[in-house]
């Protein structure tokens, strides 16, 4: 039995020593947002966050990780009360497939903790290690930018504020919170969570919408 | 079998007041169909889109009581965007508000069949189909409203689902259903809104699944925790067509967690309880296995004999060459003939393919993020000697996949193991090094170009052979499913088939849309496939267009053209034309200072399938002499995809495919021994990262209002790759035909 500390909260894990934290946070702990991507340390889907610092789930044991404080994208904010990392995401809509985005914002998130005024020079070079097949990286740089934005300007009451696109690109992101344009969702139905639940009645599974 | 079993679901739920409305499965013929094509029913052929394929009304919307809307697509939501813009196009003409409104999509018990999710096909026929199914059930609720008012239904209109009087009056939507009989064919018009009048249509919707993906919702396929779930790995054969000899398969047994080792001829697979267990179990499995390997693979640094050795079938596509031509161009004018290739490339998912199967009381049924739940339940049905309404196939979303990746596979794999475990559902996952090793790959192609000027500058001849295997081995057959061909008793795989123009596989775009007075356009099919393929996005039409618009270059070069104004001598297209000269204004093509001493500039286009989107890309490059490396300093995209649902995602799918191409062009290739794929991994094969990419990317929307949708999700590939190989050949006045364009390439070429 292996104490880790995951999110805030103590859990006895029971499993070899050498599994790697990944499997813990998915099957232990049912938390989705670290992905398997690689099993190697090479593509950052998996990254957390250990004593606030990026690391890679699918390759650290679970024995390295007693008395650390543990926190994935889970624990960072939830869609009623989302972090800025999480609502900048969805703001810029800085997704496609989506298996590499927790990782990427997990990653971003160390950056921005320790340094929200990091230029995109280096928000670029501190991404390096995660991986994207989708071609989002632009959207993602652009997240990345205006999550900071938002950290600097006391998220949340500064969402209308954080329009700074950065130095990432120039194509216009979609309908923002507080525009002009019409849009069939309000602000407050889009960052409703997804009532899917995969894990109940497959079968009758209607997959509703908002 | 599929007539029966809608027969038996259509049911009407007493009690509740409402008509469930039923949904109708189409008869459809199994037969392994083109890449996302269409396949009409007999007497449907002028209905739009994919009501051709299943006309009832009901098999794609239905209105219960308390006027919630489920709309069902048989297409799947691949990372896309597509279930946001198929709910906008139905909220839209049927007047629908935003939360009252589901989307089914891609499930054998309940949508219909739309074949494969490919092609760039989603928008143009499912998109379409819910279109006009919709404006039709509108249609019919005003009908049914003015019938109870006892007013022409002229005097009505629709709103936020409900039919309002001119008194004002509202009747809801699910107040009339009841009375209507929705099991109706579709007609082949539909009274379809003015686009002047969207408020749901033509505006960035954010997307749907978004929230889920941002903040650890389940999303995936690979996030499915089943009540009583045991895990799986498959221990694949270290090379093509090797023979599980013996494993030790007792000892494995005895290790903890373990609850089956399954063997099926050279199909080797573990059961444990949790997943880590069945990861250490498949490693020991591994190391314990012993194979019988032969050399199957070819040399993979000799490519282009490769290609050109391999027996073909020849098909000229076009012969417009007069003979006189076919020999000496005239006139002394310039005349070009060089070669282009490209290699395998993975599809490179970054979630490895992953399945949940169970099965209970002689029935299957499999999650899967197949882009063909049909297909793949005919396959493995097949597989397995089951009845196809026997198993249940259920579209979940995995991670991108880009075309035929393993997740038809993953599905077989866990199809297999479910049977030999009944009652208990099964997560099978690959590792990424079966990822790496046993995706199918997008083929490896040449083309060879051979063209001249008349004495104005204009194309005179134009000579164009491209050589390929097939780009679609999908499931249809249980054949195609990787599993199958290792079982004791073995499915053979199927005999690969070109797909047919005007979509074409490795023809695909191989018939430029410029005017050529005087063409010869030969498809050289390979039907020997060394190397496990199948699609990868845009099938041929990546490559083809990558040497077609090089070529452009080069005769631009010849003729002391500018590329844009090259092209747009010899396109009369006017949509063509328009995408053309918006993306040279959207870059500012005119302004830019001359290419060399390695800064360069590159432009391309195309029209996907010469029948989807256009788009026209270009690109800014640095190439340092040093290193041979590459730097995209900034992209420019127009695009025309016909009347628009969603801009953002029209912007979203092109700055990914844009970076995704530049991606195959600079660093992409699978590596081979004679034996094994040796590229198994992000560090043999090489990705773009963030260091890769460009400053800054721009993507213009030409609006088309009325027009049909035109597929978009491709069309980016072969432009962004043609416009980054000119910027290259600009920046350093070599001209590098065989891709990727490595550091070793381009430092090669610039030492000649």
């Amino acid at each position: 039995m292996i104490d880790l500390t995951v999110n805030g909260q103590t859990h006895g894990i029971d499993a070899d020593p050498d599994t790697p934290l990944l499997y813990v946070l998915r099957e232990d702990l049912q938390l989705n947002a670290a992905k398997f991507g690689c099993g190697l340390g090479q593509c950052g889907a998996c990254t957390v966050l250990v004593d606030g610092a990026p690391a890679l789930a699918c390759v650290i044991p679970i024995m390295l990780l007693a008395g650390k404080q543990i926190t994935t994208l889970e624990g960072i904010g939830t869609l009623e009360d989302p972090a800025p990392i999480q609502q900048a995401f969805m703001e810029e809509q800085a997704a496609q497939c989506g298996f590499c985005i927790a990782g990427m914002m997990m990653r971003a998130q160390a950056l921005l903790q320790a340094n929200p005024r990091a230029s995109d020079a280096e928000i670029r070079a501190h991404l390096q290690p995660n991986l994207c097949r989708c071609g989002t990286h632009l959207r993602i740089l652009r997240a990345v930018h205006r999550a900071a934005a938002l950290i600097l300007s006391g998220h949340p009451a500064a969402t209308h504020a954080a329009g700074a696109s950065g130095q990432a690109g120039g194509a216009a992101g979609p309908d923002r919170h507080g525009s002009d344009g019409p849009s069939p969702a309000a602000p407050e139905d889009r960052l409703r969570p997804d009532d899917r639940d995969l894990s109940r009645h497959p079968q009758q599974r209607e997959r509703p919408e908002r | 079998m599929s007539t029966a079993r809608t027969l038996s679901r259509r049911t009407v739920i007493k009690g509740t007041g409402a008509l469930v409305l039923s949904f109708s499965l189409s008869p459809s013929s199994w037969s392994r169909e083109a890449e996302g094509a269409a396949q009409p029913q007999t007497g449907t052929a002028s209905l739009p889109g994919s009501l051709r394929r299943d006309p009832l009304l009901d098999a794609w919307i239905r209105i219960d009581a308390g006027g919630r809307v489920t709309a069902f697509t048989g297409k799947a939501e691949l990372g896309q965007g597509i279930r946001t813009a198929l709910l906008q196009v139905v909220a839209e003409e049927l007047d629908v508000p935003w939360g009252h409104l589901t989307l089914v999509s891609a499930d054998t018990d309940r949508t219909p069949n739309e074949g494969y999710t490919a092609g760039s096909h989603s928008v143009q026929d499912s998109g379409t189909a819910l279109r006009n199914a919709s404006a039709q059930v509108r249609a019919i609720l005003i009908v049914e409203a003015a019938r109870r008012l006892s007013l022409p239904p002229e005097q009505l209109h629709t709103e936020s689902g409900a039919v309002i009087a001119p008194s004002g009056s509202r009747l809801l939507y699910g107040d009339l259903v009841a009375s209507i009989s929705w099991h109706v064919q579709a007609q082949p018009v539909s009274q379809l809104k003015d686009p002047g009048r969207f408020s749901v249509m033509n505006h960035p919707v954010p997307r749907v699944d978004i929230p889920a993906k941002v903040s650890g919702g389940a999303a995936y396929v690979q996030d499915m925790r089943l009540p009583g779930m045991l895990h799986a790995r498959v221990v694949r054969p270290p090379s093509y067509g090797a023979k599980l000899l013996d494993a030790d398969i007792k000892d494995v047994e005895s290790m903890p967690g373990v609850m089956k080792v399954v063997r099926n001829g050279s199909f080797l697979a573990v059961v444990t309880q949790r997943e880590f267990q069945a990861v250490k179990a498949m490693q020991v499995l591994a190391r314990s296995a012993r194979w019988s390997e032969s050399a199957t693979l070819p040399v993979e640094s000799d490519l282009r004999p490769l290609l050109l050795g391999l027996p073909s079938r020849d098909e000229v596509i076009v012969d417009t060459l007069a003979s006189s031509h076919s020999q000496a161009p005239a006139d002394g004018s310039v005349k070009l003939e060089v070669t282009y290739s490209r290699p395998y490339i993975a599809h490179g998912s970054i979630g490895p393919s992953c399945a949940v199967a169970k099965f209970t009381d002689g029935a299957l049924t499999v999650w899967s993020h197949t882009q063909g739940v049909y297909p793949d339940r005919q396959a493995i049905a097949e597989m397995l000697h089951l009845a196809p309404d026997k198993v249940r196939c259920i579209h979940v979303e995995g991670s991108g996949c880009y075309g035929h990746n393993g997740a038809d596979d993953a599905a077989a794999d866990a199809a297999l193991l479910a049977v030999a475990i009944p009652e208990r559902p099964i997560r099978l996952q690959w590792m990424r090094e079966q990822e790496h090793a046993w995706e199918p790959f997008g083929p490896a192609m040449l083309a060879r170009a051979r063209g001249s000027l008349d004495s104005s500058g204009r194309i005179d001849t134009w000579e164009y052979g491209v050589w390929s295997n097939t780009h679609s081995m999908r499931p249809g057959p249980a054949g195609a499913l990787l599993a199958a061909q290792y079982l004791a008793q073995p499915f053979p795989v199927p005999d690969p088939q070109p797909l047919p123009l005007p979509e074409g596989g490795g023809d695909r775009n191989a018939i430029p849309l410029y005017c050529l007075p005087h063409a010869r356009i030969v498809h050289h099919f390979l039907p020997d496939m060394p190397v496990r393929i199948s699609a990868l996005r845009s099938l041929g039409a990546h490559m083809n267009i990558f040497a077609i618009e090089s070529f452009m270059d080069e005769l631009a070069l010849a003729a002391r053209a500018d590329p844009v104004e090259f092209r747009l001598r010899q396109l009369d297209d006017p949509r063509g034309r328009d995408v053309l000269s918006a993306a040279a204004d959207e870059f500012h093509w005119a302004a830019r200072p001359a290419g060399g001493n390695g800064q360069g500039f590159g432009f391309a286009f195309a029209r996907y399938k010469n029948l989807a989107a256009y788009c026209a890309i270009a690109v800014q490059v640095e190439v340092n002499p040093g290193t041979g490396r590459v730097r995209v300093v900034r992209a420019a995209a127009a695009v025309d995809a016909g009347e628009v649902i969603n801009p953002d995602g029209i912007r979203n799918q092109i700055e990914g495919a844009l970076v995704q191409s530049l991606s195959w062009t600079l660093f992409e290739q699978v590596r081979f021994d004679r034996r094994r794929i040796t590229s198994v991994d992000w560090a043999t094969y090489p990705i773009l990262r963030f260091g890769s990419v460009p400053d800054s990317m721009t993507v213009r929307i030409l609006e088309r209002p009325g027009e049909p949708f035109l597929g978009c999700g491709e069309v980016a590939q072969g432009p962004a790759s043609a416009a980054l190989a000119n910027a290259v050949a600009n920046a350093t006045g070599k001209r590098i035909r065989d891709l990727p364009l490595s550091p070793q390439r381009i430092k090669a070429a610039l030492a000649t």
